[in-house]
């Protein structure tokens, strides 16, 4: 990351020196100032003052040469932070989108926001600013260090004694305050996790009248971290005062030695020029050394961020080995266009799924089905029934491979899953989820989100398959109504059926539809029902099915029950044999 | 206090080095070991006396931020508990969440740094002024020209640079509002592989952010070279007219010396009270936010002299509209309808036809926008909240169940109640699985109920109400995770065990409500029908259609218990 930068940084660096050493000759001209120019110039009897004028001309241009050495390195600064930024910004989210789902189930939203958000902030900071500061004060202090041994030995002596004081005095403090923060990061977890799930539970609060009990359970939770943070902010908050008051001190004893020095050995050892040159340099000195132990706070605070951004960098990608692809030779709507390309020969795409013997586990203890054999032939409807958790959902996720099967074989006309690329297979199977996630956007961006170069007629083409033309047309800008990610003012059954014209649209070859459980009015219903069945028409289709009237036109029923299969056939066949499905659709619901 | 200490500490160094003038010009100067002496004990004493005023002031400030961020905490959390349904509605939780913490710890670094700026910084330049003046007030006036220079300029470069920031925040809500989407919506952005597409969007709005930061940061590093400009031109004029009144004889040496000090402790102090502006144009978005909800007065209110207990469980609806919106679309309109105490009723219809909103106007969640929802005989706006809510038990149709044990959950409904009348009201709700658990009543609920099934948690809510002893309970579609068998066991319990509770039961499922006293039937924020199974049967279209579906293939249910 940092090595696309590494010439700039380089650049930056000997920037950040040049400035300091500018910022230093001012500090020095002091010296001069008095011992070769002021004082020499007291004695004259007609004072000339146009060395000093030239003297003081050479010192601008330097200042001059600092002010746009640091101008110039800040600007990089800049760049460089906001690019490396912009850079794992991107990086990261271009990897996000290739971790398998195991990852999104097993990190809550929030957490994956903010790495995107706070963790890259803080990060950023540290690049910007932090690691300049410590390079900066670093410099500053070397050659701050160098100046005050040339200038004064004895002196520098006791500047580093209260430099050595300050920094025991940080060091101690910040362990001291470390335990104090632990406490109120404690804390501040607990108030922040009673607001997430009292808030979230008001409508419960409510309804109990439970008010006053919420009200007091919180002001007991909040006082506790009223007094952590209290304590550990007291301690921060003395850090500053305690250095600065050290700084203090040694400037006050440094000119208490210095002028008794000068005044007892004379100005060949110490002239009244270095002690003032010398009272800036040790302010100049203790001031980083302040800075630095400030500066290890945000970075402890950075590098926990950094952690958690490289983490998700470091997350395995979802593998994809397959090298059959999938193609389409024609532009035309004719779905026997679809053609499977294998090392260069072309096989016809069908729709032929066949699973075998599959077994499947989220977690390698806890299996959640077993020994799966079905076939589904071109154009066929199957139809999976079964309880919640029977592991209906979780078989169609293994047709595309959001998750990987533990054991058996899956094919798709006759390649076997593992062999064909992922966005080939996914592409190939057009799916309809009862989670209708759409996304911020007009109406016809989320329908064009099945196919991106699908042309506006097509979009509508699509709408009118499924019956989502008349709503759609129905709303405020028809088309071009702008909708939030979270559907906004459109109802679930809208939503339900925007997401199955978006599928239309993708005209994928075997579509996979999640039928909502939600309850929807009837009418809608009845249309989303039509435009199920507008696209199902000719293709390979799987249907998790909620209700009987999908089921009796199934060409094939699966029924599920514990990640078993446990009766297959056709509606009345299955209703012959008087088992789990006919209990189901007598006794069960009715 | 904190000020006050602040204050102090900052007066205190301001003397150090006016008495260092001393030190250097009657002691160094003049080869006066004693006045050396005798100022360095001053200055001595000075530092050690501005170090106790630092340390006090630091602890007082750690107080009153810490207090601040409590208290701000404190009344947004009492002012939320006081928010109708209609306010949480307009705000929405997970809103409200955000604002009660990331936004309010934005609010507290402020509140912190302002504390600690705005008191030193101001005061430093004063005091700074104060002292140069005092010392040489002809050349102070080579700080006063610094003074004006540096504040227009950093006026120019800070209300610049506020606006972009301002941009800068609305558009960090776009790159998390595309994070959010891709994250929440990954099965779908798998399933149609728009990875890139949806990489090209958030690379847009990532590019965009860094625009605007760049041109922010661009302007604010002009601060930079400006102050080092006017501070190094201050020097060197300075060292110029200095030298000249030293040779005059109208300054001397050590005094030169101190304006040196007051002159960067002056600029540095404009520096830092300049960058305030900026850190503050970043928490003023939260500030707004906060005083929203402070701000908010709650849309419902007890009237004086409320009724403090509902006689029966009697209910009446008179001509009710109501909707969610002022001016919004009617999600109930000219409903009539009069429930007797203890009568059995069973709501049924599609989505969006009003049923859940006509039960939470019975206990007051909202309030009607026409006519009046009458409890026991009285306007429910005539009740106190606690007595109405008392009265009527509801179990939400998203119902929580808090962390904490399974008995301080039930024991919401009534805190008084003993075990053995909360294991009563978990085997009338069919419950009864509590005794099964590894650690009874006492077994740990996780956040959400997490470690529970949807048809334990809504059974578990169920006896919570129970425990209220309502008077009318309400079952907004409580049992659609419960098995038909056990949905079927805890009406009958409810028949024999309460059979004085007025009962309202929303579902989807017509085998639920079959068997109710009266069946209503909403149809787009009206009632379309009223009877009993069998009338309905004939005389309610719709009715007769969601039984057909249900029946001969609609809607079926196959979700086993």
């Amino acid at each position: 990351m940092f090595r696309d930068w590494k010439w700039t940084l380089l650049t930056v660096a000997v920037l950040i020196i040049i400035s300091t050493l500018c910022t230093l000759a001012m500090t020095l001209f002091t010296r001069t100032l008095i011992d070769g120019y002021i004082l020499p110039l007291s004695q004259e009897a007609v004072p000339d003052f146009s060395p000093l004028g030239m003297a003081l001309l050479k010192l601008a241009a330097v200042l001059l040469v600092g002010v746009f050495v640091s101008f110039f390195f800040n600007f990089l600064m800049i760049k460089v932070e906001q690019g490396i930024i912009k850079q794992l910004r991107g990086e990261a989210f271009d990897h996000l989108m290739t971790l398998p789902l195991r990852y999104f189930d097993s990190h809550s939203h929030g957490a994956i926001m903010s790495v995107f958000t706070n963790d890259m902030d803080t990060f950023r900071q540290m690049v910007g600013r932090t690691l300049p500061h410590l390079f900066s004060s670093v410099i500053t202090l070397i050659s701050t260090f160098a100046s005050m041994v040339v200038l004064s030995i004895p002196l520098t002596g006791l500047s580093l004694i209260c430099a050595a004081g300050a920094l025991v005095v940080a060091v101690t403090l910040s362990k001291y305050s470390r335990r104090y923060f632990k406490g109120r990061q404690e804390n501040m977890a607990r108030v922040n996790g009673y607001i997430e799930e009292m808030v979230s539970g008001q409508k419960v609060v409510k309804v109990f009248s439970h008010e006053k009990e919420a009200e007091n359970g919180f002001k007991s939770v909040n006082e506790d971290l009223f007094k952590s943070v209290f304590k550990a902010n007291r301690v921060a908050n003395t850090v500053m005062p305690i250095n600065a008051g050290i700084a203090n001190l040694g400037y006050v004893l440094i000119a208490i030695a210095g002028a008794y020095i000068s005044l007892h050995y004379g100005p060949e050892v110490l002239t009244v020029g270095t002690l003032v040159s010398f009272l800036t340099l040790h302010k100049n000195f203790s001031r980083p050394i302040a800075q630095i132990s400030q500066e290890t706070n945000n970075i402890a605070m950075a590098s926990a961020g950094a952690e958690r951004v490289y983490e998700l960098l470091d997350e395995k990608s979802e593998p994809d080995e397959g090298h059959v692809t999938l193609v389409r030779q024609s532009d035309g709507p004719d779905r026997n266009d679809f053609f499977w390309q294998d090392n260069g020969k072309l096989v016809p795409q069908q729709g032929l799924v066949s699973l075998k013997d599959v077994d499947f586990a989220y977690v390698p203890e806890k299996q959640v089905l077993y020994d799966i054999t079905l076939t589904a032939y071109p154009g066929q409807k199957i139809a999976f029934v079964g309880g919640t958790g029977a592991g209906k959902t979780t078989i169609t996720n293994l047709i595309n491979r959001f998750y990987d099967i533990t054991d058996g074989k899956i094919t798709v006309d006759g390649f076997d899953v593992f062999d064909i690329s992922k966005p080939s297979l996914r592409r190939s199977l057009g799916i309809v989820l009862q989670q209708t996630d759409l996304f911020s956007g007009t109406v016809m961006e989320n329908i064009r989100f099945g196919r991106l170069d699908a042309s506006d007629e097509e979009c509508i083409a699509a709408a009118k398959l499924v019956c989502a033309h008349s709503f759609i047309m129905r709303l405020p800008e028809g088309y071009n109504t702008y909708i939030g990610g979270d559907g906004g003012a459109l109802s679930a059954g809208e939503r339900q059926l925007l997401s199955i014209a978006r599928t239309a649209v993708a005209d994928p070859p075997v579509l996979v539809l999640d039928e909502a459980t939600s309850s929807i009015d009837t009418r809608t219903e009845k249309l989303i029902q039509k435009g199920m069945d507008g696209i199902m028409k000719g293709r390979t289709s799987f249907v998790i099915a909620h209700r009987l009237s999908t089921v009796r036109d199934a060409d094939y029923i699966i029924v599920l029950e514990k990640g078993r299969i446990i009766e297959a056939g056709k509606h009345f066949e299955l209703l012959d044999r008087k088992g789990k499905y006919w209990e189901l659709y007598t006794g069960g619901s009715l | 206090m904190a000020p006050v200490w602040t204050a102090l500490e900052v007066l205190m160094g301001v003397l150090i080095p006016y008495v260092t003038a001393s030190l250097i010009d009657e002691g160094l100067m003049a080869g006066n070991l004693d006045a050396v002496w005798k100022y360095g004990a001053i200055m001595v004493a000075i530092a050690a006396v501005s170090l106790f005023f630092g340390i006090m002031s630091g602890r007082e400030s750690a107080r009153s931020s810490a207090g601040f961020a409590m208290n701000l905490r404190e009344a947004m959390y009492a002012r939320i508990q006081t928010f109708s349904f209609a306010d949480i509605d307009s705000f929405s939780t997970s809103g409200l969440v955000t604002r009660m913490t990331t936004d309010v710890a934005n609010l507290q670094n402020a509140f912190q740094m302002l504390l600690r700026i705005s008191v030193r910084a101001p005061l430093n330049v004063l005091a700074g002024m104060f002292m140069s003046f005092f010392i040489n007030l002809r050349l102070s006036l080579v700080f006063v020209a610094a003074m004006v220079f540096l504040s227009v300029a950093l006026y120019f470069i800070v209300s610049r640079s506020m606006r972009v920031f301002a941009e800068l925040m609305r558009k960090y809500d776009d790159l998390n509002n595309v994070v959010r989407e891709g994250v929440a919506g990954i099965r779908v952005i798998k399933s149609f592989v728009r990875e890139k597409h949806e990489s090209l969007k958030f690379k847009a709005a990532v590019d965009v952010i860094y625009r605007l930061n760049v041109a922010a940061e661009t302007i604010i590093n002009f601060n930079q070279p400006v102050m080092n400009i006017v501070t190094y031109a201050s020097m060197i004029a300075l060292s110029w007219f200095g030298a000249h009144f030293i040779v005059d004889g109208t300054l001397t040496t050590g005094q030169l010396t101190s304006l040196f000090t007051y002159q960067m402790q002056i600029l540095s102090s404009l520096m830092m009270l300049s960058m305030i502006f900026v850190m503050l144009t970043q928490s003023v978005a939260s500030a707004k936010r906060i005083a929203e909800v402070l701000d908010r007065e709650p849309s419902m209110k007890e009237i004086p002299g409320a009724i403090g207990e509902v006689p029966d469980g009697s209910i009446e609806f008179r001509n009710v509209s109501f909707s969610y919106a002022e001016g919004g679309n009617p999600a109930l309109e000219g409903v009539s309808l009069s429930i007797r105490p203890g009568e059995r009723i069973g709501l049924i219809g599609g989505t969006g036809s009003g049923k859940s909103t006509l039960v939470n106007l019975i206990s007051r969640l909202y309030d009607v926008s026409g006519g009046a929802v009458l409890v026991g005989g009285h306007d429910v706006r005539d009740y106190t909240f606690d007595a109405i809510r008392s009265a009527v038990g509801v179990v939400l149709q998203k119902n929580t169940l808090f962390s904490g044990t399974v008995l301080e959950n039930l024991r919401w409904g009534d805190p008084d109640a003993t075990e053995q009348q909360c294991r009563e009201a978990c085997r009338l709700a069919a419950a009864d699985f509590v005794d099964e658990l590894p650690q009874g009543l006492q077994t740990i609920v996780d956040q959400g109920g997490a470690n529970l099934s949807g048809g334990q948690r809504q059974r578990l809510c169920i006896a919570r109400a129970l425990l209220r002893h309502p008077k009318v309970l309400v079952l907004d579609d409580s049992t659609s995770a419960v098995d038909t068998a056990t949905d079927a066991r805890i009406r009958e319990t409810f028949a024999t065990r309460i059979p004085d509770t007025t009962l309202l039961i929303i579902s989807q499922r017509i085998l639920s409500i079959k068997d109710a006293d009266r069946i209503v039937v909403m149809d787009d924020g009206h009632v379309s029908g009223v009877g009993t199974h069998e009338q309905l049967l004939e005389s309610n279209s719709i009715y007769k259609d969601i039984f057909e579906m249900q029946t001969s293939g609609g809607e079926a249910d196959f979700d086993q218990p």
